[in-house]
């Protein structure tokens, strides 16, 4: 093995999509995603970011294995590990937060699990059931969960929608400093331009109906020292290259 | 409790007024009818007849309620299976209890085997059709999470989808527990030589009544201990994760 080298083949994330359609009701096909094809190199960070119902969500189910019915190949990094982050907790209400996690990483050893526990707040937490917990929390177990697997690839799906700006903004905080600890492939869906910019190595910005990319932006890294000012500027650019026309 | 109790003393009292109606020998009074029980276990009958009949209930209760639970989840997930196994079920689900007791003893002669059988026949297409509908409102969010999380069948069918049809399940064996003790009694009046229901048989051709009410209520004082010790902290159990109502 050699440290030095560029990243392999393996790290890699490969997604080339030629064509999704849905079968409509009504008799004809409905064009989601189109020509679509993005690679992420291992340990990148990329966020999604575009329209709702643009097909960002179906994306990310056909790249989790759930949806096989598409023109394309999508190859995982390493061993394909995945860990999801879906847009509501999907915790089983049954179980404890501790056994939510357990159930999904049966080989974590109880000092990491303690530590992720800790760094998401959810230590008090542990023997609580989902129904016991406010949306930040659920959520947050569900980002436990995600990185308990000890993912090749993190899959999340607007992870925060639907909590108020001060607690997503925390949350985001901990999910970047998690990664940070530990690089992790990471294709992020949002329509939240600041969860983006804070989060993310790069941003691909899709238009609607059929799903392409328009454009992609380059952030600088490292995450930590993005200032204001520069963010600002950042935002400008996209503002600026939103109202150009497509293509 | 004290309405409970005042409508249980409601009870027997309307039983004393009944017996002095209608006399001792067509309605015994409470005290004639304890009498009997007490005579009944002394002699040893009334443990081996109770005991008969729960083996026979047992057997036929878990019987139906694994096969029901299996073909019920097959028939909830999957549409093939569902229209394969659909018209059977119709079938099954109208034939007269009756019917499936004499053709059983008829094709299996009278034997423990066909008692049993017959009995879980009877359960099973309830079972079935009440663990299907349980199977056909899984959550399609939790299987997707499980499939990325790469749960093996095990852990699926535990975690997920076991708790999601514990409901269901326990209805079933809360409605297939009466029903299957009925028609256990049944069963064992027209063909076997044992049991709460042979008894029965045997009292109703010496047209004693003190002997049916005897053994009736035996019987129903052991089912309420099954509800009460094993049926109600089951269901207990499995529903502790849900918030409980202020």
């Amino acid at each position: 093995m050699n440290d030095t080298s560029p990243a392999g083949v393996h790290d890699r994330l490969d997604i080339v999509i030629k064509q999704k359609a849905y079968r409509a009701t009504s008799g004809g096909s409905l064009h989601v995603l189109d020509e679509l094809a993005i690679t992420l190199a291992g340990g990148e960070v990329a966020a999604l970011v575009g329209p709702s119902g643009c097909g960002k969500t179906t994306l990310l189910r056909i790249i989790a294995g759930l949806d096989r019915d598409f023109d394309g190949h999508i190859t995982l990094p390493a061993h394909g590990t995945l860990g999801m982050v879906f847009q509501e907790p999907r915790l089983l209400p049954w179980r404890t937060v501790e056994q939510n996690v357990r159930i999904a990483a049966p080989h974590a050893g109880e000092g990491e699990l303690a530590a992720l526990f800790e760094t998401l707040g959810l230590s008090a937490h542990r023997a609580h059931y989902p129904g016991e917990l406010s949306l930040g929390l659920a959520r947050r177990v569900a980002l436990a969960r995600a990185f308990a697997v000890k993912p090749d690839l993190l899959l999340l799906d607007e992870p925060f929608v639907s909590l108020d700006e001060r607690l997503a903004s925390r949350l985001r905080e901990e999910l970047a400093e998690l990664v940070r600890r530990r690089p992790i492939t990471t294709l992020l869906v949002t329509h939240n331009l600041e969860e983006a910019v804070g989060l993310a190595d790069r941003i691909l910005f899709l238009c609607a109906s059929p799903a392409r990319i328009m454009f992609e932006v380059p952030l600088p890294c490292p995450r930590a020292v993005r200032g204001p000012e520069q963010l600002a500027a950042l935002r400008e650019d996209i503002a600026r290259r939103l109202k150009e026309p497509a293509g | 409790m004290g309405t409970r109790l005042a409508s249980l003393v409601l009870l027997i009292a309307a039983w004393y007024g009944g017996s002095w109606l209608a006399g001792a020998r067509l309605l015994p009074t409470p005290q004639a009818v304890a009498l009997a029980i007490v005579e009944e276990a002394r002699s040893g009958a009334l443990l081996l007849n109770l005991g008969a009949t729960l083996a026979r209930v047992a057997a036929a209760f878990i019987i139906a309620m694994a096969l029901g639970s299996v073909l019920g989840l097959i028939m909830g997930r999957s549409r093939l299976a569902d229209r394969l196994a659909d018209p059977w079920l119709i079938v099954l689900l109208n034939l007269p209890a009756l019917v499936i007791i004499v053709l059983a003893y008829v094709w299996a002669g009278l034997t423990e085997t066909a008692a049993i059988a017959a009995v879980a026949l009877n359960k099973l297409p309830i079972a079935t059709v009440t663990v299907r509908e349980g199977a056909r409102s899984l959550d399609r969010a939790l299987d997707d999470m499980a499939q990325v999380f790469r749960m093996p069948a095990i852990t699926r069918m535990r975690h997920v989808v076991l708790p999601q049809l514990a409901p269901y399940l326990a209805a079933a064996a809360r409605s297939g527990l009466s029903l299957v003790w009925k028609i256990v009694l049944i069963v064992e009046l027209l063909g076997r030589p044992n049991g709460v229901g042979f008894e029965i048989g045997i009292a109703f051709q010496l047209f004693d009544v003190t002997r049916i009410l005897a053994y009736a209520l035996a019987f129903i004082a052991v089912m309420l201990a099954v509800e009460t010790f094993l049926v109600q902290p089951l269901e207990r159990h499995v529903a502790r994760w849900r918030p409980r109502p202020a």
